[in-house]
């Protein structure tokens, strides 16, 4: 193995020659926009790409979240929780709450016969609509966000930046957390390119934005 | 030398019946089927194919252009693209230690293959010491390339496609036709009658709505996913400076695959290292848009090496070369190595809209695999065997620039082609006994082999306006055009070739040695 290594590595140099090849990287984009994090204008935003996403929006306020997320699930047997999702959310659900960590992970079948699953997220992208969790403990195991056929994802407003580089540099100094990026349901558009939500993933997608 | 690709026989051109209708088999995924001119005519013939395919690429145009034209910043994020590209080349060995080093320390295990049978071989020992007899894979351009599932259906082992578009492939025992949707060229119908014929549990009353045909799959999919133990995935970029790797998707197939099972495999090509985690705001805004003419793919998985207690705690990386380093000594070549494998450059190609992915005979069709696949494969060198088929590959193309143009990483396709032709020329001119498509080639060949006549033929094709006259399109061509005006009319060349076009850009500078490449 470190055969194929030594010679690969080496087709390298020696296709590349002896000159030091030095590229400059210029950097004209935009880092930051125009909106500021949690404005109403960037929150409209966003919420316009996920509708066009066909995600369902929900607004709330901190003492509403929970009775907002109760009546999303309420017809839920079972809904899935990561043991960090702040309890507050959690008052009058109707459903039995399934806590899932990485120490004490649900199995999959559970995980499939649940009804939905509610998490936080780390920030959101108005400018491509996209939500971007980072698994810590109010966001949970990957699989929790996956298997579930409905995910309702609760997000302050002040979460939510305007442009994709706000975005990743929130997310690069921890860039060896598992990380996931969701815009919209799960879709495909292999048949004649016309887009069909709902394949593998949540085929539900709800975002309730609290200011 | 030898040649590096799994299979390095001649093409086979025997297409085989399937439930839709002949299918092309290949022996090497990078090298099958006839000649481009060849293939190319008989594609001509198939008028459902090209019917198909001419909704679905002027529908994905449509919507690449409206999200492209909604970023102010789009020209600045194509520049650093490029650059980022560039820079990577330049630092390639450096990178991929930094890569390896930074997995490693996080759990994961890392394996280098010098070709297509010894990246085979590691995912097949892989699936052996864990007693694995089936794997569920996510759609990716490497493991096609080396013929990944067919090696592991000879040990025994069964590979399941779990993209939408790869698993019609798949069930029809059809080759890929496009790198992004690899079924483009079939119908709804044609879909909905094979998911009849082959797939297990479909509905006998299957309707053929896409969103009927995506719940048949789901449906079919699902107990796959819940039960797996090992998958394979390709990656769009493996980040250096912390060992991240990362899958862009729209199904949740690929999350499925990178989540679920125990074991995770990921074949990697070299040339997809990216140097920083925040290089990723730049792809991640070029690639999408560029792609599936969106403005994001639904969902997009990084990981880096073993996260204990989520997803897989068994990760491999094989970083594969392939003709990837022979790419990189070519000085201008090497520039094929920045794609990032969006297919915009197929879908407002004229060309690989009138033929069809099959016809250039490899995996990588369209402009970009008529310049990538000649590289990775050599032809045109003294490492591919003399009469080499896809040495006619770079002149599969009218060298109009739209692909250029469309490119998020600005690779300069036509440039790449003219280099290319030029570098088959040369080699064969050495050689004596010329090879059936030799003497079809013959004439364009060497017109495109110098600059100056270049520049005078693509002058030529302004007579060719006068003779489209008001129609607009041009009836008869000679040789070995006529393959194509023969069941089609051309439309008319463009007022300004692409030579007279860049002259204008470039303060009258001749286009000649256009092939400046890109960082
Ligand atoms: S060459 Fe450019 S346009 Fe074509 S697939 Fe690669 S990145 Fe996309």
């Amino acid at each position: 193995m470190s055969d194929a290594r030594t010679q690969i590595l080496g087709r390298a140099r020696e296709a590349l020659g002896a000159d030091e090849l030095d590229v400059p990287v210029p950097r004209e984009y935009r880092v930051t926009g125009d909106l500021a994090p949690g404005s109403d204008d960037v929150v409209d935003l966003l919420v316009d790409r996920l509708v066009d996403y066909r995600a369902t929006v929900h607004h709330a306020t901190t003492p509403t979240v929970a009775e907002t997320v109760a009546a999303l699930i309420a017809d839920a047997r079972t809904v899935v929780v990561p043991t960090g999702l702040d309890v507050a959310w959690r008052a009058d659900w109707v459903p039995e709450v399934l806590e899932d960590s990485r120490e004490e992970p649900l199995d999959v079948a559970t995980l499939d016969a649940a009804g939905a699953v509610v998490t936080a997220a780390r920030v959101a992208c108005a400018d491509t609509g996209t939500i971007l969790l980072d698994g810590e403990p109010d966001q949970g195991r990957r699989a929790i966000t996956l298997v579930p056929d409905v995910h309702v994802c609760v997000l302050r407003a002040d979460q939510v930046v305007h442009l994709l580089p706000e975005a990743i540099r929130m997310l690069a100094p921890h860039p060896a957390r598992p990380i996931t990026w969701i815009s919209g349901p799960s879709a495909t558009s292999d048949i004649e390119l016309s887009r069909v939500e709902g394949v593998h993933g949540p085929r539900t997608l709800h975002v309730v934005i609290v200011r | 030398m030898s040649t590096f690709l799994g299979l390095p026989r001649h093409r086979s051109s025997t297409p085989e019946e399937g439930p839709l209708g002949p299918v092309p088999h290949a022996d090497d995924p990078l090298r099958w089927g006839d000649p481009f001119p060849v293939a190319a005519r008989r594609a001509l013939d198939d008028a459902q194919m090209r019917r198909n395919l001419g909704h679905a690429t002027s529908t994905i145009r449509d919507k690449r252009a409206s999200v492209v034209g909604e970023v102010p910043d789009w020209e600045a994020l194509r520049d650093t693209g490029s650059a980022v590209k560039g820079d990577v080349m330049a630092r390639l060995p450096e990178l991929l230690a930094q890569l390896e080093e930074n997995v490693t320390a996080r759990g994961g295990t890392v394996h280098w293959a010098r070709d297509a049978d010894e990246a085979n071989a590691i995912v097949t020992r892989i699936a052996r010491e864990r007693a694995v007899d089936e794997i569920v894979k996510v759609k990716s351009m490497a493991t096609q390339e080396i013929g990944l599932n067919e090696a592991l259906a000879e040990a025994g082992i069964a590979a399941v496609e779990t993209d939408l578009a790869e698993l019609i492939v798949q069930l029809s025992e059809d080759m890929p036709s496009h790198i992004l949707v690899p079924a483009i060229h079939r119908n709804r119908e044609e879909i909905r009658r094979l998911f009849l014929a082959r797939m297990e549990g479909a509905p006998d009353d299957l309707g053929d709505a896409p969103r009927e045909l995506a719940e048949a799959a789901r449906v079919h999919l699902r107990r796959k996913f819940l039960s797996a133990r090992m998958a394979v995935s390709g990656a769009n970029f493996g980040v250096a400076d912390s060992g991240t790797l990362t899958v862009v998707e729209s199904e949740g197939n690929g999350r499925m695959c990178l989540t679920l099972p125990e074991t995770l495999v990921t074949v990697m090509g070299i040339e997809k290292v990216v140097p920083t985690f925040t290089d990723l705001e730049v792809f991640g805004q070029l690639l999408p848009r560029s792609s599936t003419g969106e403005r994001m793919n639904p969902y997009t998985s990084l990981w880096t090496g073993v996260t204990p207690g989520d997803g897989p705690q068994d990760f491999h990386l094989i970083l594969l070369d392939n003709g990837r380093t022979r790419a990189l000594a070519d000085d201008v070549g090497r520039a094929a190595l920045h794609c990032i494998r969006c297919s915009a450059c197929l879908n407002v190609c004229p060309v690989y809209e009138r033929v069809g992915g099959h016809a250039y005979g490899s995996v990588y069709p369209g402009p970009i695999g008529a310049v990538l696949t000649p590289l990775l494969t050599g032809a045109g060198t003294e490492d591919a065997p003399h009469g080499d088929a896809n040495a006619s590959l770079p002149y599969a193309s009218t060298l109009c620039g739209a692909c250029f143009d469309a490119c998020p990483v600005k690779i300069d396709i036509p440039s790449l082609l003219v280099h290319l032709r030029a570098r088959d020329v040369d080699s064969r001119r050495e050689r004596t006994v010329p090879t059936g498509w030799d003497g079809a080639m013959k004439a364009a060949s060497w017109v495109m082999s110098d600059g100056a006549r270049l520049g005078r033929a693509e002058k030529g094709t302004a007579a060719l306006r006068v003779l489209a006259g008001r129609k607009g399109y041009v009836g008869t061509l000679p040789p070995p055009m006529s393959a194509w005006t023969a069941s089609r009319d051309l439309p008319a060349p463009p007022r300004q070739s692409f030579r007279d076009w860049w002259a204008d850009e470039h303060d009258g500078n001749d286009g000649d040695g256009a092939a400046e490449e890109n960082a």
